[in-house]
């Protein structure tokens, strides 16, 4: 059998120093309740397993040229970070409880909270969530707990994923979330400012939104601050490079997806929930938290901390009941930004906002083809309206081996003509302009 | 170790991007940051270096034994990360399914539902989610399944959910989380769940019970049928914490136990890493009468073509973005296909065979609470040490100098001076013998010069770090 090592012999000798046979270590299972090996297939040796998963892979066939964002996107990945990530010390390590034998887990998890504080201008950060959308949903809570209130207002235009996310996770519980309809593409103040009242627990915003659209929320978390309530902001790290952060807004809890910093795709997930806070919240923050602290001998060292926070301790009166993080990505996106750099990190978005614009105008110039909201500021990504259905358009498109972006007929009513296109550092200019004489030809 | 951040050079940079090639566009400056982010300016072979340094301070289980009890941390095969790795599933898009790109999806979505209908037939459930993205967060999933079937039946006396007091702290946390609220039912002197206890608990108020079995002191319930009767005739569900599965799989299936709801750690029992604390998945499967409350989307097969299936008007919705951590999925399914049919049950009995060597071996050197024949993990109590003043903290340390991972220590929290030792079925009998051989030299420093252990560990680039100032003086991050 595969990865058991015992030889027979061994096995026998094994059972002959504890005295039992092996039906013995059994014994305390009643024989009625057995129900013998499972009806699967006889297991395979590692070639014909990968010559089966080979079989599956072929079936997929992501096209080379791809526009197709929503949240979620394909940015290069420098070969360091699967190499270091791929050391096993990390990678077939667990949660460091033992903190002397897992200083390399701690003092990246430690360095993962301190490069999220300076990407985000937040005070604070957990170890990870599980991803963005669950990322809301801590926050969602954390602003209940904190404020003891339990009205929630969001802009419809957070990502459609994220808000179905916590409709399902909040529907047993005593949290109102009043969702307020974006208004060509970016949030309503008028009707969010006039929801905003003192039973409001926290405001919920995305920079850029679902549809690309970018903005100063600092009004926002103003008008929430003068009710007490929290302001929560959901951000795409990459766009940090150049744009406004959530500290700079005032944001209380800032989240994201962490997905764009050195993961791949891999058909959603495993990605990484970005969680940032005041110093004050802290303790009202959900996961694990990694502290500096000295030894004995005053040498410096890391520990998780606060863990009287924690569902091992605290059970069901704890701030969550996450147990793991997402380690490795944690140490991904660390990796990652420690490679892009103070500089890399701002060419690296400067040129998906240039090469956006380009896109833009090449494929507003295409027949028939409009910008959706040409008042939108945006950061890499932007909705077009085609005269066609753009599901078919991006059925007849992606045979052709380009993706010209996400239909939205489907996500938001009376949008079956709305591709939401992005454009990053993968997207030379050459395919942006394939990707509208493509549109073209097929429109 | 020095940060990366004061590691820094001004000017230096690790990456070369491409130039944009197209003319610069402009942002209202309003929307822009007034400084860049102060991330490390490091060459590439800088961050090489520092991580790779890193990475030598940490003990993986590639490096050694790793009996970290509840944790299941048997080995990872290298054959599932270059799976994982392959481009074809990497680069994929999860949005492309609904792009326009079914068809260009249709290997990802068959592995899918494939592994849907596997862990179906190795659990005996009727349905399976693989959307929760960890062991906690498949709890969840599964405790709002359970309020979503009551509230359907319009029972909405249904509040409470009673959980052993040995369970593992997800549980209480989960149903809390979910709105419940949760009683705890004490152990019976065997260390199982005290049956007289829970029929008095059991009142028209309770929705479920959340069971772990074999339970976290390694030892299977042999009343589970009797438990689940008695729970089912009070028309609450048994909910099944799968982190204890490896113990019974392929012999014994959670759904024949008479379990509604079960819940998988595939970082456990189906060998995916644990990667320093996560990514984890945690599939959740569901008997017959709560498919309808399944999250959507399930991945369904209609003449040969395989979608998300959304049109779930009884769903509890989207857990997760997609169809949760996809890359572990995908390894843990290409080790189910490489175990096989005879390949688990295998793995549980030499689990089961390892841990009752280590049970053997050491009992006459550490305090058993549980005298009998354990399952895959064995608890035992340093009591017979903490007496001369050794602790199982010192022995752990201990343990560490002698260049093993630790056991887990003070959980399950109803054993004083718990130590918790899980080997898996990857350990071979020569480790297994040194780690015995290292406890049984640990008692006997214990008895002999105590104090020395105190000093452990003594190998390390730091001892004993002070975790008290580490919550009093808060330093969480280099800003």
């Amino acid at each position: 059998m595969p990865y058991t090592p015992h030889s027979a012999s061994q096995r026998e000798q094994m059972l002959k120093t504890i005295g039992m046979t092996r039906e013995q270590l059994f014994a305390d299972m009643p024989k009625d309740l057995g129900c013998g090996a499972p009806h699967i297939a006889p297991g395979l040796s590692e070639l014909e397993t990968l010559q089966r998963i080979d079989g599956l892979a072929r079936r997929n066939n992501q096209p080379g040229i791809s526009f197709l964002g929503g949240g979620f996107y394909d940015h290069f990945i420098p070969a360091a970070v699967p190499a270091l990530v791929g050391r096993s010390e990390f990678y077939t390590a667990y949660t460091p409880y033992q903190p002397e034998r897992s200083q390399g887990t701690l003092q990246s998890i430690f360095e993962y909270q301190s490069a999220l504080c300076r990407l985000m201008n937040m005070e604070a950060a957990n170890a990870s969530l599980y991803d963005g959308g669950t990322a809301i949903f801590e926050a969602v809570m954390m602003a209940v707990r904190i404020t003891g209130r339990n009205k929630v207002i969001i802009d419809s235009a957070v990502s459609p994923i994220y808000r179905a996310m916590l409709t399902t996770y909040t529907a047993n519980l005593d949290i109102r979330i009043e969702t307020i309809d974006a208004a060509d593409g970016r949030m309503n103040r008028r009707d969010v400012l006039a929801t905003i009242d003192d039973s409001t627990a926290a405001v919920v915003a995305a920079n850029p939104n679902f549809f690309g659209a970018i903005d100063d929320y600092s009004d926002v978390a103003k008008a929430a601050h003068a009710h007490g309530a929290l302001f929560i902001l959901s951000v795409y790290p990459i766009s940090l490079g150049l744009l406004k952060s959530p500290g700079e807004m005032d944001a209380d809890i800032a989240v994201g997806e962490g997905q764009s910093l050195g993961m791949p795709l891999s058909f959603g997930g495993p990605y990484l929930g970005l969680m940032t806070t005041r110093k004050t919240h802290v303790r009202r923050m959900p996961g694990r938290i990694v502290g500096r602290t000295v030894d004995g001998s005053g040498r410096e060292g890391f520990v998780l901390t606060l863990q009287a926070r924690e569902q091992h301790i605290r059970r069901e009166k704890a701030t969550s009941n996450i147990c793991s993080n997402q380690g490795l990505c944690a140490l991904t996106s660390l990796i990652y930004l420690s490679l892009m750099g103070k500089s890399g990190l701002v060419e690296l978005a400067s040129i998906c906002r240039d090469r956006a614009a380009y896109a833009m105008n090449k494929l507003s110039a295409v027949k028939g083809v409009s910008v959706k909201f040409p008042q939108s500021p945006v950061f890499n990504e932007f909705v077009i309206e085609l005269p066609t259905r753009a599901d078919t358009v991006a059925r007849a498109m992606v045979a052709k081996g380009i993706s010209p972006g996400m239909p939205l007929g489907d996500m938001f009513k009376g949008m079956d003509n709305c591709l939401l296109v992005a454009v990053t550092e993968k997207n030379s200019p050459h395919d942006i302009d394939k990707l509208a004489a493509a549109m073209e030809g097929v429109l | 170790m020095k940060l990366v951040f004061d590691k820094s050079i001004p000017g230096r940079k690790g990456v070369d991007l491409p130039p944009a090639g197209v003319p610069q566009a402009k942002i209202d400056p309003t929307l822009l940051r007034s400084s860049p982010a102060q991330l490390p300016e490091l060459s590439e072979l800088d961050v090489v270096r520092h991580y790779t340094q890193l990475s030598t301070m940490n003990f993986g289980l590639d490096s050694g034994f790793y009996p970290l009890g509840s944790c299941t941390m048997k080995y990872n095969p290298k054959m599932c990360e270059a799976i994982a790795a392959d481009a074809r599933f990497a680069n994929l898009h999860p949005l492309l399914q609904m792009a326009g790109g079914l068809k260009e999806s249709q290997g990802a979505l068959a592995m899918l539902h494939h592994m849907q209908d596997l862990l179906c037939e190795i659990c005996g459930m009727a349905a399976f989610t693989t959307q929760p993205m960890a062991g906690a967060n498949g709890e969840l999933t599964g405790v709002l399944i359970m309020a979503a079937y009551h509230r359907a039946r319009g029972n909405t006396a249904k509040k409470v959910v009673l959980i052993p007091d040995t369970a593992h702290g997800t549980n209480p946390a989960s149903a809390a989380i979910a709105g419940f609220e949760v009683r705890t039912i004490k152990s019976d002197r065997s260390g199982d769940i005290d049956i007289e206890a829970l029929r008095s608990a059991l009142d028209d108020s309770v929705a479920g019970v959340m069971l772990t079995a074999p339970s976290t002191l390694g030892l299977f319930n042999p009343n589970v049928r009797k438990i689940a009767d008695l729970v089912h005739a009070s028309d609450a569900l048994m909910y099944y914490d799968g982190a204890n599965l490896n113990a019974i799989v392929g012999r014994c299936r959670p759904g024949d136990l008479g379990f509604d709801i079960v819940h998988l750690n595939l970082h456990k029992t189906f060998a995916t890493p644990h990667g320093g604390g996560g990514p984890g998945s945690g599939p959740v499967g569901v008997c017959d009468k709560l498919t309808p409350f399944m999250p959507a989307p399930l991945v369904t097969e209609t003449s040969g073509v395989f979608k998300p299936d959304f049109d779930r008007p009884q769903s509890i919705g989207q857990v997760a973005p997609f169809y949760g951590n996809f890359g572990i999925i995908l390894r843990a399914y290409a080790y189910i296909l490489r175990l096989g049919c005879d390949g688990f049950a295998d793995v549980s009995e030499t689990a089961v065979l390892n841990a009752n060597y280590i049970r053997h071996r050491l009992k006459n050197y550490y305090d058993l609470p549980y005298d009998q024949v354990c399952k895959h993990e064995v608890v035992f109590s340093a009591k017979r040490q903490a007496a001369n003043g050794v602790h199982a903290l010192d022995i752990a340390k201990a343990l560490i100098d002698r260049g093993f991972h630790p056991m887990t220590i003070y959980f399950p929290l109803i054993v004083p001076e718990a130590m918790m030792i899980e080997p898996t079925e990857t350990e071979s009998l020569e480790t297994i013998d040194e780690f015995c051989d290292a406890m049984i030299d640990i008692a006997r420093i214990a008895a002999e010069n105590p104090e020395s252990l105190k000093a452990c560990p003594t190998t390390m680039p730091v001892g004993r770090l002070d975790e008290t100032r580490a919550a009093r003086q808060l330093d969480i991050a280099s800003i």
